[in-house]
């Protein structure tokens, strides 16, 4: 049997981080075909080159045995290989028809009229074909995630896709919904269609694929039947690299006092009954992987999102976040993983950037900036934090991620702010700037700061923390010491689904 | 599922299709009504025939520049220029006509035309460019404005030599068929161009991109769409518009007045918001402007015969404004 799709040795590179190196990835037809991997681990990266999102830097692409080049998205509708995004790539305002044939609209005679019958009854037929129950004229804003999936997968049929690339396809769905995706991947593979299935969660895997391929740092780790090939041995094969950092040395906390505690968080539907506490001089590390409501979690706390249930007592009294600065007055810092986004005005000034969150502490006759106060404070941050900048006038833009985070982190510390929440402290940065940064982090919760520090990257976590938190689809499926703790623990609770944890915590409660 | 189910239904599906964005143009359609009625019971010239058609009168030039400006607001972009532009093709009309010479329909044809070519120029800035449309637009707005004083040498440019140009707006097309509706003809116009625009923006492919543009212009190109040379399409349609609008202030002043223009952009996005049409872009409706602009008319009209000064007027538009828009934005969030 041809394979549909065949890559090999395929290189990309992004300015500062080669994305895949020597990339392989075969998909036979009729195959349900999971590519795995850790967060960054070139997945989203390789399939996007393959739906002409990105064009590689070298390699080969087979499709049908023919080598090809893919240069544009419209390319790769040709050769028969679509691609549905993690993010939905859909129009809210028009309807399910119209959004399915956006481009390739039927015409009425002389082709100057939109012939919208002919639209609906085409689309009509495609949902049909999915024994799909959808009306083409309902607004797609209107329709649940589940179903703007179904019209991205109707779409991808009406280009007569031979190849269909799901990205996290249930990132966002129930129980019921994740049967009715599988129905239909069952049928389009009866009928031959190949498809390339991203995921992290393990059950899904075991249920639906085919094969599965692992990715590692842009690399291709290898390709197993996912029917005898245990859930351990493909953890392993996504974790692999081996730990050699020293450890955090780990001292005795218990007899600290417990600055921050949470019970039963709750902001539908991200985060679900969330309960934790946090000691004076604690790194509590956050694993998990993407989406599992960490960011969510800590936004909450932080009074970013509003939510709908749950107790947050800060150093023993109760108290009611409603804002960020209420988060801010009680000393609770966030520091977001998007740092360009939230984080820094990165067009000013290195001691702008520092002075802003307490600029009323630099007035004079609650008016005049003190520009001598906020320089000096400033030069006393870039000392104790070793910020690698040639002055305080420097454009924050202008200085490398690593530099940049310490910023952030200085803008927190100037407010005085105990109890930080670091998210993905250490993403984007390269790795002597990241050593900085843990040492850093040391220092603070040293100095008696608690620290929550929310990472994708396991070994990371290990490191840090004093004690690990793990998150999957918004609940907190387990705490572990940091001691005796592996990266396959953390994997395992991470990918731990509703189903899993009901049946646990049953024998939990019986035990 | 049930609900998906009851999508189904025919009955369902007419329902459907009606609630579609139609409550905020019921919502501008009652406000209308409501405020007819309140100028009506408050003075019995308000309903008088030829008051009526003087609002109608009135509307002319507001809502073809809305309607131009309703194609571009859809894509999720703005027009600042669309007030200048209408005055620039009015002084083109007037080069070809008196000074140069030229028949009436050379003239015409030159206003749309110059008009076309100026929104394809700012479609061009913004689609190649990338310049954000605000400030494309503003720099059109300003460049018009001065092209158009330099054109005419800063001198009203009267259509003496041409004694049917008035005829485009003020003569009555309608009144000579049914001498009971004098409608004038620059009101016919905005009709027809309201019309023609509607089935535009609801029959063609041109529509179909212009909502698509605005909903998700991403999407729009990562299915195979050229964007840039749909929204380059787009504004140039509406700097035709514009020269439209042009030719019927022209035609009603009888003479292109280069220092006219500025602000009427104003009253144009106004309409259009009030309309109903989401400055955001992906939705909005032709109709929606027409009430929109009908609504400023009627109210600077009831507002002037209750001798209301003129200062209060507009600040009772600009209230109006913000009502329309937080009414669109309560629709919205009761939606969830």
């Amino acid at each position: 049997m041809t394979p549909l799709v065949t890559i090999r040795n395929l290189d990309k590179a992004f300015p500062g981080v080669q994305a895949l190196r020597q990339a392989r990835f075969e998909l036979l037809p009729g195959e349900v075909h999971a590519l795995m991997g850790e967060n960054g681990a070139g997945k989203s990266t390789l399939m996007k080159i393959l739906a002409g999102i990105y064009t590689k830097d070298t390699g080969e692409i087979r499709v049908e045995g023919i080598p090809v080049d893919i240069p544009t998205p419209r390319a790769a509708q040709d050769l028969g290989i679509s691609i549905i995004h993690q993010e939905l790539n859909l129009m809210n305002d028009l309807t399910a028809a119209q959004n399915i044939f956006i481009g390739r609209e039927p015409r009425r005679a002389f082709g100057l009229f939109l012939d919208e019958e002919a639209l609906n009854r085409k689309a009509s037929a495609i949902f049909e074909r999915m024994h799909l129950r959808l009306d083409p004229r309902v607004e797609v804003g209107k329709l649940t995630v589940a179903k703007q999936q179904m019209i991205e997968i109707a779409k991808a049929l009406s280009f007569r896709s031979k190849v269909l690339i799901m990205d996290e396809p249930t990132a966002a769905l129930n129980n019921a919904e994740i049967a009715e995706l599988f129905r239909i991947i069952r049928q389009l593979k009866a009928e031959g269609v190949g498809i390339v299935y991203i995921s992290h969660k393990m059950d899904e895997l075991k249920e639906i694929s085919d094969r599965v391929t692992v990715m590692r740092d842009g690399e291709y780790v290898g390709t197993m039947p996912t029917a005898s090939t245990p859930v351990d041995t493909i953890i392993s094969m996504m974790v692999g690299r081996s730990l050699t950092e020293t450890k955090t040395e780990i001292r005795d906390l218990p007899q600290h006092e417990v600055v921050l505690e949470v019970r039963n968080l709750r902001r539908d539907p991200a985060i679900r009954d969330v309960s934790f506490s946090l000691r004076r001089g604690e790194i509590l590390g956050f694993a998990g992987l993407m989406g599992a409501g960490r960011t969510e979690v800590a936004r909450a706390i932080f009074g970013a999102d509003p939510i709908d249930g749950g107790e947050i007592i800060v150093r023993g009294r109760p108290v009611k976040i409603r804002s960020p600065r209420d988060a801010v007055r009680l000393g609770i810092g966030y520091l977001s993983e998007d740092r360009k986004r939230f984080g820094l005005a990165t067009g000013m000034d290195v001691a702008t950037n520092i002075a802003m969150p307490c600029l009323n502490r630099f007035l004079s006759l609650r008016t005049f900036l003190r520009l001598r106060a906020i320089r000096e404070t400033s030069r006393s941050y870039i000392r104790q934090l070793r910020i690698k900048t040639p002055s305080e006038t420097q454009e924050v833009r202008l200085l490398s991620g690593g530099n940049q985070q310490k910023i952030v982190i200085a803008k927190w510390l100037a407010r005085d702010c105990e109890i930080l929440f670091f998210d993905e402290p250490t993403r984007g940065i390269d790795v002597g700037a990241k050593n900085e940064i843990y040492k850093l982090l040391n220092t603070l919760a040293a100095q008696g700061r608690a620290i929550v520090m929310i990472s994708s990257e396991l070994p990371e976590i290990l490191r840090m923390s004093h004690r690990i938190a793990v998150m999957c689809e918004g609940r907190l499926t387990g705490e572990l010491p940091t001691e005796g703790t592996t990266q396959e623990d953390i994997m395992r609770l991470a990918t731990q689904r509703r189903s899993v944890t009901v049946a646990g915590a049953a024998a939990a409660a019986r035990g | 599922m049930t609900t998906i189910v009851e999508q189904e239904t025919p009955a369902v599906i007419r329902s459907h299709v009606f609630s579609q964005g139609t409550w905020q143009k019921l919502l501008a359609f009652a406000s209308l009504i409501a405020l007819m009625a309140v100028f009506s019971i408050a003075s019995e010239n308000f309903l008088q025939r030829d008051n009526l058609i003087g609002i109608l009168q009135a509307t002319a030039v507001n809502g073809v520049l809305a309607v131009a400006a309703t194609f571009v607001i859809i894509t999720g972009g703005i027009d600042l220029s669309v007030g200048t532009l209408m005055t620039f093709c009015a002084v083109i009309a007037g080069v070809v006509l008196t000074y140069w010479g030229l028949p009436m329909p050379v003239g015409i044809v030159a206003a749309i035309a110059a008009g076309a070519v100026c929104g394809s120029i700012s479609g061009t800035i913004i689609a190649k460019m990338k310049v954000p449309p605000f400030i494309a637009t503003l720099g059109m707005m300003m460049l018009l404005k001065g092209l158009a004083l330099v054109i005419s040498g800063t001198r009203p440019i009267y259509f003496n030599d041409t004694p049917n140009f008035p005829m485009i707006a003020q003569e009555s097309l309608i009144g000579t068929v049914l001498p009971f509706l004098p409608i004038p003809n620059g009101v016919l116009i905005l009709f027809v161009v309201a019309i023609i625009s509607s089935i535009v923006l609801t029959r063609t492919a041109l529509g179909r991109y212009t909502f698509a543009l605005g909903s998700n212009e991403e999407a729009v190109r990562l299915s195979g769409v050229n964007t840039d040379f749909w929204k380059i399409i787009v504004y140039t349609v509406s700097g035709a518009i514009c020269g439209i609008a042009g030719l019927i202030i022209a035609s009603r002043l009888n003479s292109a007045q280069p220092a006219l223009g500025q602000g009427y952009e104003l009253d144009a996005i106004a309409a259009v918001v009030i309309g109903g049409t989401s400055l955001s872009g992906g939705r909005g409706t032709i109709l929606g402007t027409i009430i929109g602009a009908l609504i400023i008319s009627v109210l600077t009209n009831g507002l002037r015969i209750l001798s209301v000064a003129q200062e209060w007027q507009t600040v009772v538009t600009g209230i109006i404004i913000i009502l329309a828009v937080y009414a669109d934005i309560l629709r919205r969030k009761g939606q969830g």
